[in-house]
């Protein structure tokens, strides 16, 4: 999307990952492409159910049964991982590509103590001392602002309330020094002061060492002040992406549209809220053709056909619609389109 | 905020669509019957009870008659005829006894014995249990007190107290196992009615003002016996279990009427001469009748399960 | 922590002396007292000292303090047998079955265990499927009848096991033991197999059912995400997990593979309580029958004790919540 010259750390093209339930297919990840350069943080946006999670653990190679990656390809620094043995993960989980769940209360094991569950993905990947995994595991919680990390370390993850869990969590994924990150809704769960701060972290970070970072959320405020580029992704598709502050400023997307204009911050005192009528669909159930098509107030009949991925000319956007909107709201029909 | 895991979201849409109506009979009918060894079991216990219940009638001897019993047939080997004429096909036993004849018998003494406890004490533990659910507070602590005490002691050392202080006999065995058995009745459907109890049928037929005794049978007894029919299959084969045990210890059913457990004890003497059938075919009779309905209690248990609603 | 055993050992005090009460009622108010503590062979004129010396003339308040009395000092009657104290030739054979049942637990352990995790990880395969048959059976079949079968089969058949008793013994710190030969292990072998078949099958499925349910939580997801080795996430993030549950239940357990072990031990001649204890039944020793029982009780509250310091030391969720409380 930006400096050519620059490997990706991480390029997703074409991805598609289903679980085989006894009632169908579920096509949870449905051709979904993009890439992420170093120290770039890339906002993965959707509601629940429209595959983000999924995305991020096909990255990771912790889809389980009864899921599965059935094609496209996932090029970590340019080696292809989606074939790649489990011997081959194990060594890439956790030292070069690391995760943070989403709810931090059982992220931990509970019959383990801290500073266990921390010297163990230290040693995992690093032959070094336990004396001097501690050190740095010490570090690790004293750098994502935990007061007393000696003591902290001894501690059992239940003796800790759910924002500093996630902060141990993040600081796992922080200890091999990895160059790609998935952070998955890592804040929703904690307060806005904590959020703002580890958001804040996180974007020191990625500055300072060139650490590549996907996060991953429903709540398009935090992606406005983090991520430089966005994807918005509806029923397992992305629907648009680009640089953060373009798609924000002039969505492109019906949804994205719908989705920044009911942000309750974005609208007047005394209006009624803005929302996006109908349901997310069933995804054993979707329509043919765009997946959007049932609440979006533009929908023809063209749209019973799916819509490929298009870059509208000169916005340097890639979006997944026949009628992407224009500056004033209206809707313009796509034309003179380059397919990308 | 998603509840259970990762992995739900996307799954969150995917429930079953367009189930053709049924009734909870027959889908609990087709339900058991998926597991083909479940049905066979079934089939099997069916056929134990059916000789159980005639065995007067189907047996080939009455092993009990003393004018036909004869220590002359002593002994004899599975397929060899005895004296009166009659092909002993499972051999007989030290006392000149149609081991066939015997087990047909035995059987239907251990089944008695082991049903009959059973139910007794599954009315026992239904009305108790209930009760301690329904009435709630100090009723509720002190029953269940005393049945966690009673749980916390294997059922074999109460059954030992019970029988070393009251004797031999069928009744004493009757009581030993129900006293034995209760108190896992009861905690079972405590623990179904406490979570049926708050539900809002139970609060409109209180508004109602209908008695409580007719609250208690009529409305929450039919929504708990799904567990109790559980529990009962279990605790049969548990029951029947156990009494054979206590006979062969010398401790349950009297030598004038002979279990399952009493025939084996019988037969242990013999092993060492090689007359092995004395000993092996009653317990095979008495395994074949246990693995049966522990097998039917396992599929049940998998079908009635609220968790695994499919 | 303290507090907590503390708490714990009051609560068991106050479990044996009910417990002492409702055996001494049992045996005391349903039979008749008179034959319990005096042999059948004792004369009229025994009878009457002995009716006197022991109290059994006196209101039954009185008669179950003093029974509380004497057994508080270790004295439960005397054998009319052996004529020896009821308790010495309980705590003689002690050992022996301690041995039995401890050894019927450790091969129920040490076996069921991999096995069962074997049989969770992989639930849908032929090997779980034949282990989960096979702990059906384990616990369907009735011990007394698989331990003469196996006799007949090891013994009788095939000679390879000798068929009853128990092997040459030796003394460890204090204790008769007889696993630390190798005849004695042939002793051992079969009962101990016989006693642990049905916890082993008890053992399969709670380890099954704790592997299933515990290898889908978060916490395991994220051990593989930080890239930890399959085989340090089984044992350890799984196998921790798993053992509490199990330990309680096994803890509790052993109190019932003393109880069980009457059984194997009659069926196999093995020398320990539980065979006295049948044995003194048929001989109507009636004061050993009174010493075992209350034994087995004091065992039993013991053992409930252990178990839950054991679990608190195990889950640090309990300990947390006892000290808060």
């Amino acid at each position: 999307m930006n400096a050519a010259g620059s490997r990706p750390t991480l390029q997703v093209s074409h991805l598609q990952t289903s679980f085989m339930t006894k009632a169908g297919e579920v096509k949870a990840v449905d051709d979904v492409s993009f890439s992420v350069h170093p120290g770039r943080v890339l906002g993965l946006v959707g509601e629940s159910g429209s595959g983000k999670t999924v995305t991020g653990f096909s990255i990771m190679g912790l889809v389980d049964h009864p899921g599965r990656i059935v094609g496209g390809e996932i090029r970590f620094r340019g080696e292809d991982v989606v074939g790649a043995t489990e011997q081959r993960w194990q060594q890439l989980r956790g030292n070069q590509i690391a995760m943070v769940f989403q709810d931090p209360m059982m992220t931990l094991n509970p019959v383990l103590r801290i500073d266990t569950q921390m010297i163990e993905a230290i040693r995992a990947h690093e032959s070094v001392s336990r004396k001097e995994a501690r050190q740095r595991a010490r570090d690790a919680l004293g750098q994502v602002g935990i007061p007393s990390p000696d003591e902290r370390l001894k501690a059992y993850p239940h003796q800790f309330s759910g924002g500093m869990r996630q902060r141990v969590s993040i600081a796992i994924a922080l200890l091999n020094k990895p160059d790609l990150i998935i952070a998955d809704e890592p804040t929703t769960a904690l307060d806005v002061t904590i959020q703002a701060q580890i958001l804040y972290e996180a974007q020191k970070l990625c500055q300072e060492t060139g650490t590549a970072l996907i996060w991953i959320t429903h709540d398009l405020s935090v992606i406005a002040g983090l991520a430089d580029d966005v994807a918005v992704m509806y029923a397992g598709r992305i629907v648009e992406h680009g640089e953060v502050d373009n798609v924000l400023d002039r969505p492109l997307h019906p949804y994205t549209y719908g989705l920044i204009g009911s942000v309750p911050s974005r609208n007047r005192r005394g209006v009624p809220l803005h929302q996006i009528p109908g349901m997310t669909p069933s995804l054993l159930n979707l329509p043919p053709g765009c997946a959007f098509k049932a609440r979006c107030p533009h929908a023809t009949d063209l749209c019973t056909t799916a819509p490929e991925v298009s870059e509208p000319r000169g916005s340097g956007r890639l979006i997944r619609c026949h009628f992407p909107m224009s500056p004033d709201g209206s809707i313009t029909e796509l034309s003179g389109i380059s397919a990308s | 905020m998603t509840s259970g895991g990762v992995t739900d979201t996307p799954l969150a849409n995917a429930e079953s669509v367009g189930e053709n109506v049924q009734t909870p009979y027959r889908r609990f009918l087709e339900d058991f019957c998926e597991n083909k060894i479940a049905v066979a079991s079934f089939v099997v216990v069916v056929a134990v009870a059916m000789i159980a219940l005639f065995a007067p009638f189907i047996a080939p001897t009455d092993p009990y008659d003393l004018a036909i019993v004869t220590v002359a047939d002593k002994a004899l080997s599975p397929g060899m005829t005895m004296l009166s004429g009659q092909v002993a096909y499972l051999g007989t036993d030290g006392s000149g006894r149609d081991l066939l004849s015997s087990i047909f018998y035995g059987l239907r003494i251990s089944l008695t014995v082991g049903i009959g406890s059973g139910v007794i004490a599954l009315a026992i533990g239904v009305v108790v249990g209930l009760s301690a659910a329904y009435f709630g507070g100090r009723t509720d602590a002190l029953i269940m007190r005393l049945v966690d005490m009673q749980l916390s002691f294997p059922a074999i050392l109460i059954a030992l107290v019970l029988l070393v202080t009251l004797g031999k006999g069928v009744d004493k065995t009757l009581i030993a196992l129900i006293v034995v058995q209760w108190a896992y009745y009861a905690r079972t459907v405590r623990g179904s009615a406490l979570v049926e109890r708050n539900k809002e049928y139970i609060e409109s037929a209180q508004c109602l003002a209908l008695s409580k005794p007719r609250i208690l049978f009529r409305h929450l007894l039919p929504n708990v016996l799904a567990p109790i029919i559980v529990v009962g299959t279990m605790q049969t084969a548990h029951a029947i279990a156990l009494e054979a045990t206590l006979s062969f210890l010398g401790l349950g059913m009297e030598q004038t009427e002979p279990s399952l457990g009493s025939l084996i004890a019988n037969g242990f003497d013999y092993i060492h001469s090689g007359h092995y059938w004395i000993t092996m075919y009653p317990g095979v009779a008495l395994l074949v009748t246990i693995v049966s309905i522990n097998l039917v209690g396992d599929q049940l248990r998998d079908v009635l399960n609220p968790r695994l609603q499919r | 922590m303290t507090v907590f055993i503390i708490r714990r050992l009051m609560q068991s005090g106050v479990v044996v002396v009910l417990m002492s009460f409702i055996v001494f009622s049992g045996v005391f108010l349903v039979g008749d007292p008179v034959d319990i503590l005096i042999s059948d062979e004792a004369d009229e004129e025994d009878r009457e000292r002995a009716i006197a010396g022991l109290g059994l003339d006196k209101p039954f308040h009185i008669q179950y303090l003093l029974f509380l009395r004497n057994a508080a000092q270790g004295n439960l009657g005397d054998s009319f047998i052996f004529e020896e104290p009821a308790l010495l030739l309980i705590l003689e054979r002690m050992p022996a079955t301690f041995e039995l049942a401890l050894f019927a637990l450790l091969l129920a352990v040490v076996v069921g265990i991999p096995l069962g995790m074997l049989a969770g990880l992989r639930p849908n395969s032929v090997t779980s499927k034949s282990i989960m048959t096979g702990s059906i059976l384990g616990f369907s079949l009735p011990t007394f009848w698989v331990g003469i079968m196996m006799m007949m089969l090891f013994a009788v058949i095939l000679g390879w096991l000798p068929s009853t008793g128990r092997g040459p013994t030796t003394t460890v710190l204090g204790l008769e033991v007889s696993f630390t030969s190798w005849e004695g292990i042939r002793h051992l072998l079969m009962p101990a197999i016989n006693l642990s078949l049905f916890k082993l099958a008890l053992v399969i499925r709670l380890t099954r059912a704790g592997t299933r349910e515990v290898i889908h939580q978060d916490y395991i997801k994220f051990a593989r995400a930080k890239g930890i080795s399959s085989s340090r996430i089984i044992l350890v993030h799984l196998l921790k997990n798993i053992l509490i549950p199990v330990v309680t239940v096994l803890g509790l357990e052993f109190g019932g593979l003393v109880a069980f072990s009457v059984v194997t031990e009659t069926v196999f001649a093995w020398p320990g309580m539980g065979k006295l204890l049948i044995d003194s039944i048929g001989m109507l020793d009636r004061p050993v029958i009174v010493a075992y029982l209350m034994m087995i009780v004091f065992l039993f509250v013991v053992i409930n004790l252990v178990v839950d310091i054991l679990y608190s030391i195990l889950d640090p969720r309990v300990r947390l919540q006892e000290m808060k409380a």
